[in-house]
């Protein structure tokens, strides 16, 4: 019986011996060369592999950076301008600063200010729902609510509002890759400038139907009226006829629109609340006042004495 | 045995409640709203403007293209606005919307057009007067006539086949119009054999529509060349591809058109418009349209100008009924479902069909249960759950590859599944990807 | 205040069929084997029946609802069926708690770890069948004898099934002129005097239940029809080449649960090709295999393992044998 175990033993022992050296040899004759600096530049990206940066994910993003001359064009959304100075400083190839930017929902019409007023029966999907009709309520340019967008989204970085049926995006998370702009079928969602402080100033609608037929749809809707391009200090608004359009670049964010506004449809994000400084307003003038009495008061003992 | 189409096919409720009402006159509406975009192909460019007045049939919007048609005006009146209106889609497009004027004794003229059998034309003149009154394809699909009958001299086309068959439940436009019309679609085909030399005609018509098939009969004895079929009654057999397969055999290859195998196809409808614009110079300006519905007190068939709201349509039979849930524009089979009874009729549009509460409702899907009905049913031969799946992960190029383009969209296995999965909503997504993905690449 | 309108997609209509219906059309089509098993096996079988039927659909809830996490899907029926067919492949004096472990291996692990209904590669009646068969043998191969007018709970005496006996007499080395003594006649076999499973009893109460199926349109005739077609001529050859050896092909047809089989565990919808060209070859293949066991292998009845065997090969049919396209000819017919 121990003779057939060492046999065993032994035959198993060699077929292993010879596998590893099969093996060896076919690794070492096989062996593909591959740059170092390629899996030195994968390292430093951000292995999200999210296709922000229009290469199908980070390896082959990292190939495109050491074998393209001229790099000053690529930009990964994900790791911003860190990442990209790092790459500069390993590769040695120029690379631009690129701002950082946000996705950002252009619409508000939630379930409250925009009802529905037919109901769709079919696949919960935008690509879907977009194509069968306008949609359920009134106003055939805003969000359809069924989540395209937050699907796509690998960051984590968008969610459902029960409440309004609107997607939400977390600022902090959003890396710009820019899925959800691609995903929504009526590009809704625009990549507008960050702030260090988050603060957003944006026309949440889309609708360029004239104003009665776009208040009947929606209570936050734009109606066109203009005011807010005839306040603005900075000519930030872009007005076509029925639509009005912040431009993020131009606009130096000093609220004076979004006060105007009849409808409220401009939006303001993460501003301090203002009605605190109206009190504050009045209360200096009176102490001026008082001020410039005791001045005059105090002149005179001078020439009594 | 009468003859069909042998792969695929479902037998839905006829329901042709219609079938017996006589073609009633829509009184002219107050007000038509005319998209310029009814047809397929380019939309016409308007050349008219606000407050200009139009006479009946006078060009408002002219051909964009070849693919393209003229538009015409329906009534004597005046151009209130060129405005953007919600049509079938459920988005806006624009219209040309022309107020009638009350007392121009046009608009209420009924026109007597008696049948005229001698054809004088030539082949170039009769094209032309096809062209110039914005002829297109009133079986639904809206394809500008004069594209489907400008043959190149080489052509192999030996047969003209018409297609009375209306497969779709509910509808009776074709059938109404086949009784009463029999003598004047006759003439409309000889003028289209004499205009392209062809030599032998088939009408197709389903077998639910006996008494049609007997009036063509009569019509048609004078003429040797043109004979009528009764076919089975099996839905799609009204789409083209199956029509010609189930009456003279030949079948259309894959991405190519009925011209390939020697056929041309026309509704009766078309024909019978062709014959007005050919014999009187009649632009296309009024069409058949069947109002109907369980529910609906005096369902009948009427004919409407272009342009009217379907409001008026639906008034005109009494109103929605109470638990009307659903409002289609067309067959229940291949038809729009609209919001809103503001919708304008438009060249394409053969029946507006009220659903109550309870057909109205769609049933939540469940699993694939992979019992093969989508697949056996399928006329195209293709397989719906496996094309379902593909454009629901995002497998374009292997739908494309699965023959998705093919896909005639008749409904059939959506109509079938057990589980009442929505086949054929993701198939229409997966094309539209496909369709999209080719052109960029072309 | 009016409900709102829907708007949807085309097509607006729907045929009546729904998947419950079709598990139903499939439950009445049982009734007729299932009343003759209870003929000649008394209560115990409809004792079995119940059991199998309920643990599986108390498997299914628990598993869904407290495994799984998801919405429980026992009202559709599949359940159901599942259990009956279990049921009917398993002897009638079975004990209890072997049923139930059959259930659920059957549900749980044949059905919901594949990922429920429509997912599931293997018919999960078989599989719990084959599992039972394995893992207790001696249980599984003890049948009853049928005993017309039977309503005892307890069971007197155990038997051999048809084939089993064949198959002994064979291994002993007598002849089929022999063995003819010892089994049913064709009639027997045919009204299910015989025993064996408490499905596969009657020949003739399950092709009933087989025709109502095909005129419902729930199943088609492609399977069946094949499978019993390709086992009688294979069989019916080397029954003519040494009819001593081998039993003639209306007892291999009529015996061992083929009906029940190519009617019922075959044409399962979830398991059997979708097209009918691929729906042959899934019938010709189970047919040889089956054939190849009873004739060759060490079971006498093999078309539990023939199907299982198949149904593995169901997708790989699915992708060649695919149905032709309209218009796929090379050259356009122009007359």
């Amino acid at each position: 019986m121990s003779d057939s175990v060492l046999y065993s033993v032994f035959l198993l022992v060699s077929l292993g011996v010879i596998a590893a050296i099969v093996l060896y040899i076919v690794s070492k004759k096989f062996y593909v060369y591959e740059n170092p600096l390629i899996s030195e530049v994968d390292d430093i990206l951000p292995a999200a592999n999210c296709g922000g940066c229009g290469s199908p994910g980070c390896k082959a993003f990292a190939d495109k950076l050491v074998n393209t001359e001229d790099i000053s064009e690529l930009f990964c959304p994900v790791g911003g301008n860190e990442v990209m100075k790092q790459v500069s400083e390993i590769l040695g190839k120029e690379v631009t600063e690129k701002d950082p930017t946000v996705a950002v929902l252009l619409c508000q019409g939630g379930c409250e200010v925009r009802p529905k007023t037919t109901i769709y029966q079919g696949p919960r999907t935008c690509a879907i729902s977009a194509m069968v009709y306008g949609g359920e309520t009134d106003c055939q340019y805003g969000c359809l609510g069924d989540g395209d967008c937050v699907a796509v989204c690998d960051f984590d970085a968008m969610y459902m509002d029960k409440n309004t049926g609107l997607p939400v995006i977390d600022t902090d998370k959003c890396t710009s890759c820019e899925a959800c702009v691609k995903a929504c079928p009526r590009d809704i969602i625009e990549m507008r400038p960050l702030n260090k402080r988050d603060l957003k100033i944006f026309v949440g609608c889309l609708n360029q139907d004239k104003a009665g037929i776009a208040k009947k749809a929606c209570d936050v809707a734009c109606i066109g009226c203009s005011k807010c391009e005839d306040i603005c200090p900075k000519d930030a608004v872009i007005m076509t006829d029925t639509l009005a359009y912040i431009d993020p670049m131009v606009c130096t964010l000093c609220r004076k629109c979004v006060e105007v506004c009849p409808t409220h449809s401009i939006i303001e994000t993460n501003f301090p609340p203002k009605k605190v400084k109206k009190p504050k307003e009045e209360k200096p003038k009176r102490e001026k006042v008082a001020v410039v009495k005791a001045k005059v008061e105090s002149v005179n003992p001078k020439t009594d004495a | 045995m009468l003859k069909t189409f042998p792969k695929g096919g479902i037998h839905p409720e006829e329901n042709k409640i219609t079938s017996s009402k006589a073609i009633k006159r829509m009184p002219v509406p107050k007000v038509v709203y005319v998209p310029i975009a009814q047809h397929i192909g380019i939309p016409a460019e308007i050349i008219v403007d606000r407050k200009d007045k139009v006479e009946i049939g006078q060009v408002i919007a002219k051909s964009g293209g070849f693919v393209s048609s003229n538009i015409h005006s329906p009534v004597a009146g005046t151009v209130t606005k060129l405005d953007m209106i919600v049509d079938t889609s459920g988005y806006k497009k624009q219209c040309i919307v022309i107020r009638t004027d009350q007392k121009n004794e046009s608009n209420f003229e009924i026109p007597d057009f008696p049948l005229k059998k001698e054809i004088s034309m030539d082949q170039k003149n009769i094209l032309q007067h096809i062209t110039d009154c914005g002829i297109v394809g009133l079986g639904g699909a809206t394809f500008p006539s004069h594209v489907k009958l400008d043959l190149k001299n080489d052509n192999h086309v030996d047969c003209l086949i018409i297609n009375g068959v209306e497969c779709e439940p509910y509808l009776t436009a074709d059938h109404r119009l086949m009784l009463e019309k029999a003598d004047e679609i006759i003439v409309g085909i000889q003028i289209l054999m004499h205009a392209l030399h062809i030599n032998e005609a088939i009408i197709g018509i389903e077998n639910n529509k006996k008494d049609a098939i007997k009036v063509l009969k009569q019509a048609a004895k004078s003429d040797k060349r043109i004979k009528v079929a009764a076919l089975q009654v099996k839905y799609p057999q009204g789409s083209e591809k199956q029509l010609i397969k189930a009456i003279v055999q030949r079948e259309v290859p894959i991405g190519g058109l009925p011209m390939d195998v020697g056929v041309i196809v026309h509704n009766v409808g078309t024909i019978f418009a062709i014959y007005q614009a050919v014999q009187y110079d009649q632009p296309l300006i009024e069409r058949v349209v069947t109002v109907t519905g369980k529910k609906i007190e005096n369902a009948s068939n009427f004919w409407v100008r272009i342009g009217t709201p379907i409001k008026d349509l639906v008034e005109e039979v009494g109103g929605l009924p109470e638990g009307t849930r659903k409002i289609v524009n067309g067959g229940p089979m291949m038809g729009k479902a609209i919001k809103n009874t503001d919708v304008p009729v438009t060249k394409g549009t053969s029946g507006i069909l009220v659903i109550s509460e309870d057909e109205a409702s769609r049933q939540d899907p469940k699993n694939c249960i992979r019992c093969g009905q989508c697949v056996f049913v399928c006329p195209m031969g293709l397989e719906p759950h496996l094309l379902m799946n593909l454009s629901e992960k995002g497998m374009y190029e292997k739908a494309a590859y699965e023959d998705i383009m093919t896909c005639i969209e008749c409904g059939s296995c959506s109509y079938v599944c057990p589980s009442h999965r929505p086949l054929l909503d993701y198939i229409r997504f997966g094309k539209s990807i496909v369709k999209k993905i080719n052109t960029t690449k072309n | 205040m009016a409900d709102p309108i829907i708007i949807s997609a085309s097509p607006h209509i729907h045929s009546a069929r729904t998947s419950e219906k079709v598990m139903y059309d499939v439950l009445y089509a049982l009734i007729p084997a299932f009343l003759v098993s209870i003929y000649v096996f008394g209560i115990r079988a409809l004792v079995l029946t119940s059991v199998a039927v309920i643990s599986c659909i108390v498997f299914e809830y628990l598993i869904q609802k407290y495994l799984l996490k998801t919405e429980s899907t026992i009202t559709d029926g599949s359940a159901l069926i599942t259990g009956i067919l279990l049921a009917f492949n398993l002897p009638s004096n079975l004990p209890i708690w072997m049923i139930i472990v059959g259930a659920l291996i059957a549900i749980g692990v044949a059905k919901l770890s594949f990922g429920g209904l429509g997912y599931n590669i293997f018919n999960p009646a078989l599989v719990g069948r084959v599992f039972l068969l394995v893992c207790f043998p001696v249980q599984m191969t003890s049948w009853p004898t049928a005993v017309e007018n039977n309503w005892s709970l307890v069971d007197a005496v155990t038997g051999e099934t048809t084939l089993g006996i064949i198959k002994e007499g064979l291994m002993y080395g007598e002849t089929m002129s022999t063995i003819s003594e010892k089994i049913p006649s064709t009639m027997e076999l045919l009204l299910g005097i015989t025993s064996g499973s408490v499905g596969e009893m009657s020949a003739l109460a399950l092709l009933l239940g087989g025709v109502f199926l095909i005129v419902r349109k729930v199943i088609t005739w492609h399977i069946p029809a094949t499978i019993i077609v390709t086992m009688a001529v294979v069989t019916g050859v080397f029954w003519l080449v040494n009819p001593e050896q081998y039993a003639n092909p209306l007892i291999h047809i009529l015996s061992g649960g083929a009906i029940l089989g190519a009617f019922y565990m075959a044409t399962d919808l979830v398991t059997s090709p979708m097209t009918k060209k691929g729906m042959v070859i899934f019938a010709i293949g189970i047919a040889i295999i089956t054939v190849v066991i009873r004739l060759f292998g060490a079971y006498p009845e093999g078309i539990s393992f023939a199907i299982l065997i198949m149904n593995a090969f169901v997708p790989l049919i699915n992708k060649y044998f695919k149905p032709r396209r309209f218009g796929n000819q090379i050259k356009s017919k122009i007359v």
